[in-house]
């Protein structure tokens, strides 16, 4: 190793030290941004230091250069407008997006460097050829999948479970082939068997997602989150690079985890969750009559409830932020502030589409972080509760989880019926992502009021302004 | 087996040990924010997408080179830049700017928390 070397490999290495201190600045909000900072600093460490690779090597033609800069600026032009003008609801999507191009761009690396090598009279190594291979079925499998998961999030495929007569069969096929394939190309090196394995995983990244139902989507970017990683550190394998390894590596820690949480929160295994979901959360609920006592309640008189409360708690749910009321939710819970009342968040770790979505729509909406409580702070807290307000959230709302032999059994749920008294603003009696009743909505201690979760809010503010103001 | 490969085996399992270590701390709150920042940083296969360029010579390796570095700018680049906007958003107390009728102010700039 010369000089150069040395002070490139120790320059990455500074680069990596960035990134995990950045994930550790993330402990909390406060330092958050300093983390965000500290891992650009990082990055942009790790590109310069490439830049001079690039330079030192010498090879590179003009023709080479051209393209190498006009990618990155076509690249980053499109980022920097996404990343800039995308609506926070929209984050799951663009979230998906990136995802996608980084798996798609650790496969293209690895494409080309095995390319490269079956071409060259040496030959390709063997491990040299089973890191492009797992690199290649992870990149394309992620690729393909999170295109297909940001088209549901966006509402251009399909957000229900999608599945055709065969759909199964392909999907195995496509398995078997991209394994197979691989196995293959390990004993006779070949670059038209790699084409097929790549045809196959990106077939098999369509069939992975398209039955996958548009609740369950958290889990799902999560997994492509983690999938990314991994194939990141396959090209670091690839084209023996250190940042990228650890990078990848971090990533696919980060993945994993977020995963592992969210099919915990929903009670159901990673598998259960893969093989297809049991419907979606998506479409409006079909107006189903009362099955019992409900009680139902006017805008004024759940109004007066809160304006008198000493305690509220807010139970916002993804039907929220689909009617895009988390502005509506700030302004009421500042207007109840003012009047001396403690006012917090129970956030569910599922609410929203893709893990802590909730949080960053409330964030947006100019909560202050402080009031968001995750599911474990807040349940000891609902006893205190003088009113627990329940704004579209459903099953993770409802007490059947504690017992056993119901869809959700066992499944975490927010304590709302501790509450001394729980108003639910919902439009109809309908059933949430499990299909089943929510018991909480028969409790004599529930009044509904029945309405779109927006003009409902917009109604408590002006009746909490005109009756207490 | 090389011992290079074995070293890379080594730095990746001590990688993901530590990344678990790290992300096991951060709050829910800020899931949203720590998949994107684990996203910019995916981004790193940039450096991956230049090193294509240096070896190119014929049309295929050109395309690839292209596709892969504006594919991995992509990522690094809006990764980075939504998370700092996300971030931004986070405060301890309210702002008194709350314009609760305006919520579609969300177009120009990485101003998007209005702090």
């Amino acid at each position: 190793m010369n000089t150069f070397d040395w002070v490139t490999q120790l320059l990455y290495v500074s680069s990596a030290v960035c990134f995990v201190l950045g994930l550790h600045l993330m402990n909390s909000p406060a330092s958050a941004r300093r983390g965000n900072q500290v891992s650009t600093a990082g990055m942009a460490l790790a590109i310069a230091t490439t830049l001079a690779l690039v330079v030192h090597a010498g090879t590179i033609t003009a023709t080479g250069w051209a393209v190498m800069i006009a990618g990155t600026l076509v690249g980053s032009g499109a980022g920097l407008y996404m990343a800039r003008t995308v609506q926070m609801t929209a984050m799951p999507q663009l979230v998906s997006l990136f995802n996608a191009v980084g798996g798609g761009a650790a496969a293209l690396v690895a494409i080309n460097d095995y390319v490269r090598l079956a071409g060259a009279n040496a030959g390709v190594p063997e491990v040299t050829t089973i890191t492009t291979i797992l690199d290649v079925l992870i990149g394309a499998v992620t690729f393909s999948g999170s295109i297909i998961a940001a088209g549901k999030l966006q509402g251009l495929i399909n957000g229900a479970p999608v599945t055709f007569p065969g759909s199964r069969a392909v999907n195995i096929g496509a398995a078997v082939a991209g394994v197979g394939g691989g196995i293959y190309m390990i004993a006779t090196p070949s670059v038209p068997v790699m084409i097929i394995i790549i045809l196959a995983a990106l077939t098999f990244g369509v069939t992975m997602v398209m039955p996958i139902g548009g609740a369950d989507m958290p889990v799902v970017i999560s997994l492509l989150n983690a999938f990314t990683g991994t194939a990141v550190a396959m090209a670091g394998f690839v084209i023996g690079n250190w940042a990228l390894i650890i990078a990848g590596a971090l990533v696919g820690a980060s993945g994993s985890i977020l995963t592992k949480l969210m099919a915990d929160a929903m009670n159901r295994s990673l598998s259960n969750i893969m093989i297809g979901g049991f419907g979606t959360g998506d479409s409006a609920p079909a107006a189903v009559g009362p099955g019992g006592d409900v009680r139902s309640v006017q805008a004024d008189d759940a109004a007066i409830q809160l304006a008198y409360a000493q305690k509220v708690i807010i139970v916002p749910g993804y039907g929220l932020a689909a009617a895009q009321a988390q502005h509506q939710v700030a302004e009421l819970a500042a207007l109840l502030e003012e009047r001396g009342i403690e006012v917090s968040y129970a956030i569910h770790p599922v609410a929203g589409r893709m893990p802590g979505h909730m949080n960053v729509l409330l964030a947006e909406a100019n909560v202050p972080y402080p009031q968001l409580k995750e599911m474990e702070e807040i349940n000891p807290e609902f006893p205190r509760a003088d009113v627990a307000l329940v704004i579209g959230a459903n099953d993770v709302t409802n007490p059947a989880a504690r017992r056993p032999g119901t869809a959700i059994s066992g499944m975490p749920i927010l304590d709302v019926d501790q509450a001394k008294s729980i108003i639910v603003i919902k439009r109809s009696m309908g059933h949430g992502y499990a299909g089943i009743d929510n018991e909480l909505y028969f409790d004599p201690k529930t009044s509904m009021l029945f309405a779109d979760a927006k003009s409902a809010l917009t109604d408590l503010i002006a009746s909490v302004k005109t009756l207490v103001g | 087996m090389s011992t290079e490969l074995l070293t890379d085996i080594t730095v990746f399992v001590l990688a993901l040990l530590v990344g678990f270590e790290v992300i096991s701390k951060v709050p829910a709150t800020l899931h949203t924010p720590l998949m994107s920042a684990a996203n910019s940083i995916h981004g790193i296969i940039l450096a991956g997408a230049m090193l294509i360029a240096v070896t190119a010579n014929n049309a295929l390796g050109y395309i690839l080179a292209f596709v892969a570095a504006a594919f991995a700018a992509m990522n690094v680049v809006g990764g980075y830049v939504v998370t700092g906007r996300m971030l931004k958003m986070f405060r301890r107390t309210r702002t008194p700017v709350s314009a609760p009728d305006t919520p579609a102010a969300v177009n120009g700039q990485s101003s998007g928390g209005r702090a």
